[in-house]
């Protein structure tokens, strides 16, 4: 989809959409399970760049690695 | 899987055993939802701990009488989910299958109520009688989300009961509703449903999988559970299906192979739709005290400077604290029972009273003054765990753990090594790839525990005075290098960048509760006194045995034949044979080194210990010792641990090996780089 990108480029504070999860079957059940799944609305609530970041989904803090996040791709709000 | 011990659905018959009757119940949830205060709450110190059969995973167990009735609780493990992902979701499952409890309370988080349907909507397919807890209704109500709580009964259409379990609110109803629960009829059992997309195959594998499966087993819900591509039930579903049928099964499956996400949301349009009719209003997005505290602690700099502070105020506060009980609890021992064990004793055998008193007394002296220590790091550790700490700790600790080939999670047991390797060990299940997991159980024993802490911190100061807490720092970081070089030579060969997953969630933070913290330390000290203290007990009288054969004179007994026959060997290490007698017995408890140390210099008594060594030994030699000591191998019981987790003597072997070669290695070179320098 035009405008598709993975989570892990998201900046601080901003929204996005998730699309779609890449990655081995049980990567996607945990990640589904913990709410990220096609349509859930994300913010992003750190991301320096490097390293780990944390994301707000459903109301809940997750910390993801960058690795793990950047097979979650979302659409950006705004 | 079992067969079920009950047909589904047939009503509970609480078995009458005079006025009592007994009921099943098996508690749920997520982790960080309060599930262990439920449980505390209701059972208290009924609680008995254990392992699910086979499993490494933590059994609790307990009762709670209330009115007539005994209600048999089970904790199952904190899960997300019901997929068969992790060992934890695996027994919770099983245990609901096939144990068939009478009825299952699922405790949610009001505060979250979204994320945390997603568990109850995979348990309500199930054929059990399902009763929701839901809990934090005070921190809900605090961020501006008003609930329903009637509107939530009757969509999930299930008894569902408020409760703020912090503070002991609503245990008294949840124990009514399951009593009431239990005497009413089964519901029928009911599914969320899937994404509209894939209605229609998931429709068409419940009506092939329909006539074959195991009673227990409702195919809607196991249908969903192909489509996840869940092993488990893909395998029973083989197994179970009429050969022509299965095909035809597989084939659907393998044109929707993104069945797992259709499933998960599927589970989440129907959340949203429940969660739509109770809660009224959105609520604001007002910063917390989390999003406040977080931008300190998750930082990737103060966050690390946090971590070192708290970490710097764990062991302030254990030893501050610890270190006098410590004190009190020996001389108790040794002064209050050893002189009146000694007179009682005067007319029997010297080696009667020798065993009793220099071997097993003393022996329990040491169990018993390594306790307090143990106890407070558990309290201090429990504590920054129901805060919400630790998760943050992992989340730090990242990037850092990158470098040794494994992710923050695995820093969390590695942490608890710090106060003993053994549940540093056990910690390590957190971690859902194996080989994540074995790496961090091969490093754990690199981490310096309490007890090789006390040992380095009596010695360093006999030879090293003002320049001691340098040494000790020294030998601290010298066991982490080593830790983090051998993490990555290790990584490389057993991972290959397969580290799993980095996924966590990080709870809020919230006010620690007393019981929960007491619990948790009295059942880890407990479990420290079963494993640990019995075999340093038995290692007491067999050291003092070796110290006494043949004739009772240490100097030419057992145990100093083995040292003076590893001379040459010690000789490279400048350590003479008591020093080398120290070393080894450190392999049975770290603590060891001192207690044989004072055997052998002066005859039992610790505050003469000081001087006699001072004068035997010269720094460089003592050095050495230290070294070799941090870096020895792993204590019996860490082994021990080692072995039944990792499943197989081989890794323990290899830790072993592995560890004895670097101890001996590092002592002889800093003793001969030493002289080279001429030092000694």
């Amino acid at each position: 989809m035009e405008g598709e990108v993975s989570l892990a480029s998201i900046p601080a504070d901003a929204t996005a959409k998730v699309l779609h999860l890449y990655g081995g079957r049980e990567l996607v059940t945990r990640l589904a399970a913990l709410g990220l799944t096609p349509g859930a609305e994300v913010r992003m609530v750190q991301n320096f760049g490097r390293g780990p970041l944390i994301v707000l989904v459903r109301g809940t803090r997750l910390a993801l690695g960058r690795r793990e996040a950047s097979r979650v791709h979302v659409l950006p709000a705004g | 899987m079992a067969t079920p011990n009950r047909p589904p659905g047939e009503a509970p018959s609480p078995t009458a055993q005079g006025h009592t009757h007994h009921l099943l119940v098996a508690l749920a949830g997520q982790p960080n939802v309060g599930k262990s205060t439920v449980f505390n709450l209701l059972t208290g110190l009924s609680q008995h701990v254990g392992n699910w059969a086979g499993k490494t995973v933590e059994k609790k167990t307990g009762v709670h009488r209330h009115d007539g009735w005994e209600l048999q609780m089970v904790d199952l493990p904190g899960t997300y989910s019901l997929s068969a992902s992790s060992e934890e979701e695996l027994v919770a499952r099983d245990f609901l299958l096939t144990e068939r409890p009478d009825v299952v309370v699922v405790v949610i988080n009001a505060a979250a109520l979204e994320r945390h349907l997603y568990l109850v909507a995979e348990l309500l397919p199930l054929p059990v009688r399902l009763v929701v807890a839901l809990n934090m209704v005070d921190v809900a109500s605090r961020e501006g989300g008003s609930l329903d709580v009637g509107a939530l009964q009757r969509a999930l259409g299930v008894p569902v009961v408020s409760m703020v379990a912090s503070r002991n609110q609503g245990v008294a109803e949840l124990v009514e509703a399951v009593v009431a629960c239990a005497q009413s009829p089964a519901p029928p059992p009911r599914s969320p449903g899937i994404r509209a997309d894939h209605a229609a195959v998931w429709q068409e594998i419940t009506s092939l999988l329909a006539p074959s499966l195991p009673p227990a087993f409702p195919p809607g819900w196991a249908a969903a559970k192909l489509l996840e591509g869940d092993r488990e039930i893909t395998r029973l579903a083989r197994e179970g299906c009429d050969p022509g049928i299965w095909p035809r099964i597989e084939g659907l499956l393998a044109a929707h192979e993104d069945g797992v996400l259709a499933v998960a949301s599927g589970r989440y349009e129907w959340i949203a739709r429940v969660v739509h009719t109770v809660v009224p209003r959105p609520r604001p997005g007002q910063v917390s005290l989390t999003e406040r505290l977080d931008r300190w602690l998750t930082h990737p700099v103060w966050g690390l400077a946090a971590l070192a502070g708290v970490f710097g105020l764990v062991y302030g506060v254990t030893f501050l604290v610890g270190s006098p009980l410590q004190e009190l609890v020996e001389r108790g021992l040794t002064a209050g029972l050893a002189r009146p064990l000694r007179a009682l004793l005067a007319a029997a055998p010297a080696w009667v009273s020798g065993f009793l008193i220099d071997g097993v007394l003393a022996g329990a002296g040491t169990v018993a003054s390594f306790l307090p220590l143990l106890a407070i790091f558990f309290a201090v550790l429990a504590l920054l765990e129901d805060v919400g700490y630790l998760a943050r700790a992992a989340y730090v600790t990242d990037r850092f753990m990158h470098l040794i080939g494994l992710h923050g999670k695995s820093s969390l047991p590695l942490m608890l090594g710090f106060g003993c390797n053994v549940p540093a060990i056990m910690g390590a299940r957190i971690l859902d790839s194996r080989k994540a997991r074995l790496l961090t159980m091969l490093l754990a024993p690199l981490v310096p525990c309490a007890s090789r802490m006390t040992v380095i911190l009596f010695m360093a100061p006999i030879f090293f005075g003002a320049w001691s807490p340098l040494v000790a720092w020294g030998l601290v970081l010298l066991s982490l290098g080593i830790l983090v070089a051998l993490g990555a030579a290790l990584g490389q060969v057993l991972l290959r960048r397969e580290r799993g997953a980095f996924i966590m969630e990080l709870p809020l933070y919230h006010r620690p509760k007393a019981r929960t913290i007491a619990l948790q330390t009295w059942q880890h000290s407990a479990e420290f006194l079963r494993k640990a203290g019995t075999v340093i007990l038995v290692f007491s009288g067999v050291v003092w045995a070796f110290s006494y054969l043949p004739n009772g004179r240490i100097e030419d007994s057992l145990l100093a034949q083995a040292g003076q026959a590893m001379a040459p060997l010690g000789a490279w290490l400048g350590l003479d044979w008591r020093l080398l007698v120290a070393l080894l017995s450190s392999f049975f408890a770290k603590e060891n080194a001192v207690a044989t140390l004072a055997v052998l210099f002066a005859g039992g008594q610790t505050p003469h210990l000081a001087h006699a060594l001072a004068g035997a030994f010269t720094p460089l030699a003592a050095l050495s010792f230290l070294v070799a000591y941090t870096l020895f191998v792993p204590c019996v019981p860490t082994l021990a641990t080692l072995r039944q987790e990792a499943g197989g003597w081989r890794w323990a072997a290899l830790s072993f090996a592995m560890l004895l070669v670097l101890s001996l290695l590092s002592g002889a070179l800093v003793f001969q780089g030493g002289r080279l320098l001429g030092l000694a």
